[in-house]
């Protein structure tokens, strides 16, 4: 548990740290759905280099986000050979039946896996440089728009801020009752997958009714100090977009018109 | 059984940005039949030192002896269910850990795990529940439905089944009242005594520590910063409450009361009744002067 990277906060001082988290969210957003737009060596290249400048302002070592890679390398290496071997087109290396390895075929697999890792680095990028307070306040301020159509933003924003508030709680409590309960002759993570089910319940149990138990409290505490649903309330933390928001907002316009340009211009 | 450690060091998350030193340089050992108490501040490596006497947590470096059993530092050790049966742990809030459906399966758990029959399990659990001073009608109710101090204490009866010959308590006594504080307490020194159970407490009170400790160990900034007899520890007060630790009542008075009369009254007192027998010797040589 205490390997993943993904959704970690490092706290820094860099200019990716520094940025509002509205803009980090619509920039990371965006950066995937251009990613559709790339279809040659050239697009590929300059979005590497984009991703990687990008992951050098963050200021955090690459080894971190190589780790944060790793658990996902199999199913990205999964889709690649799928790829790879069932895409017809090109010259063909290899004809065997209905797998064939063709020039399209690995090219297209080296394209999705580049895509893939664009894409958890990116996001990495974001969970590794913003608060987890400040995305759930980002994520607040950016379905504000969805309030016309009666969507229940701010419920939504309290269920999100408390979730994350109690993720490291829940971690917590998961590994003292794990460990209560190995020290009461328990042995996780060993047998058949019956066995292993079984043993989860003197986990699970506790952890349930300590949930339970825990929303009570936090219910009542958030009425005795005088919280009601369904009314506008001030904020006390505010973001402040400034220049520099809008500034990367403006590179990622850059970046798509000479992505465009070199979809359809290409010299390769 | 005896437990031993020698330059025991543990670090959490080794090798990763947040590798945070616990405990270092430790060096203890926890004789059979004694009972030691563990004070320091929070986040002094208590509970992680805890936490090696019985397998949970395995030393980055360094070694300890548990009964015939060694576990060096950096070597993963398999198989430690045994000493998992021989070190029983009641940690913080054991209560947080109950599950089962009724109160005599929660308690035949451990034993069970252990490989003990289901009719031995069920006669311990009715020996146990009497040891921590609950009716036998409790074994069939829900461990849900009991009060806080009862599903503390059945919490304890499911350790206390695994007959373990080390029992090593976390502050046993966190959030209960004075009464329950007190019966939970003279509950685990009747075991010490009658059944020859080591007791490892990590406390906050002092005036457990002092009472009922044979050997104290005061933890600071991860490692033992002294060890001794309670009266070694407390007789030089000013140091532990420089280290930001409470002493016992009767000292603090003690302090006070020499300082009012600028003399000592002589040594430092870790009962009310020794305390009492000096005040009344300073009063009588008061009266012969």
């Amino acid at each position: 548990m205490n390997k993943l990277i993904l959704g970690r906060y490092f706290p820094g001082q860099s200019i990716m740290h520094q940025l509002d988290p509205r803009a980090k969210l619509v920039a990371g957003f965006y950066f995937i759905f251009i990613l559709f737009i790339a279809n040659n060596w050239l697009t590929y290249l300059l979005l590497i280099l984009f991703t990687f400048t990008v992951m050098y302002l963050s200021g955090i070592s690459f080894k971190t986000y190589v780790r944060g890679v790793k658990p996902l390398i199999w199913l990205i290496l999964f889709t690649v050979c799928l790829q790879i071997l069932f895409t017809a087109g090109g010259k063909i290396y290899i004809d065997w039946g209905p797998i064939t390895i063709s020039q399209f075929g690995i090219i297209n697999g080296i394209f999705i896996f580049f895509r893939f890792v664009m894409i958890i680095f990116l996001s990495t990028v974001i969970t590794l440089t913003t608060k987890p307070i400040d995305l759930t306040d980002g994520i607040n301020s950016l379905l504000k728009p969805l309030r016309l159509f009666k969507l229940p933003v701010d419920d939504i924003a309290l269920m999100l801020s408390i979730s994350l508030r109690f993720i490291p709680n829940l971690m917590d409590e998961t590994q003292k009752v794990m460990d209560a309960q190995r020290a009461r002759g328990a042995s996780f993570g060993e047998g058949g997958l019956f066995q292993q089910m079984k043993a989860l319940v003197p986990v699970f149990l506790p952890l349930f009714v300590g949930s339970l138990n825990r929303a009570e409290e936090l219910a009542n505490v958030m009425e005795v100090r005088g919280y009601q649903s369904g009314i506008r309330r001030s904020s006390f933390r505010k973001l402040h977009w400034q220049l520099r928001d809008t500034i990367s907002l403006c590179i990622m316009v850059l970046l798509t018109v000479s992505l465009l340009f070199l979809r359809f211009n290409s010299p390769l | 059984m005896e437990i031993r450690t020698n330059k025991l060091e543990y670090r959490y998350q080794k090798n990763t940005p947040f590798e945070r030193l616990a405990i270092h340089d430790i060096t203890i050992s926890i004789s059979p039949n004694s009972y030691t108490a563990i004070i320091g501040h929070t986040g002094s490596g208590k509970s992680t030192l805890l936490q090696h006497l019985n397998g949970l947590l395995q030393p980055t470096s360094g070694e300890i002896i548990i009964g015939d059993k060694k576990i060096v530092g950096g070597v993963k050790e398999k198989n430690l269910k045994p000493i998992r049966q021989r070190v029983g742990i009641v940690f913080q809030f054991p209560e947080h850990q109950l599950f089962d459906e009724t109160v005599e399966k929660d308690i035949c758990f451990g034993p069970i795990n252990f490989g003990v029959t289901e009719e031995e399990a069920r006669k311990r659990a009715k020996e146990v529940l009497q040891q921590v001073g609950l009716p036998e009608e409790i074994l069939s109710k829900s461990p849900f439905d009991l009060s806080g101090g009862q599903m503390r204490r059945v919490a304890i009866a499911g350790v206390l089944a695994m007959n373990p010959e080390v029992l090593v308590l976390d502050e046993p006594t966190a959030g209960l009242d004075p009464r329950g504080r007190h019966e939970i307490m003279e509950m685990f020194h009747r075991l010490h005594q009658e059944r020859g159970i080591s007791i490892v407490l990590v406390t906050h009170s002092m005036e457990d520590a002092s009472k009922y400790a044979d050997t104290i160990i005061v933890m600071h900034k991860g490692t033992v910063y002294r060890k001794g007899s309670p009266n070694e520890i407390f007789s030089q007060p000013q140091e532990l409450i420089e280290l930001g630790l409470d002493v016992p009542e009767t000292i603090r008075f003690q302090l006070k009361l020499e300082r009012k009369l600028g003399r000592s009254i002589g040594n430092t007192t870790l009962t009310m009744e020794s305390l009492v027998h000096s005040i009344k010797q300073i009063n009588q040589r008061g009266k012969q002067s």
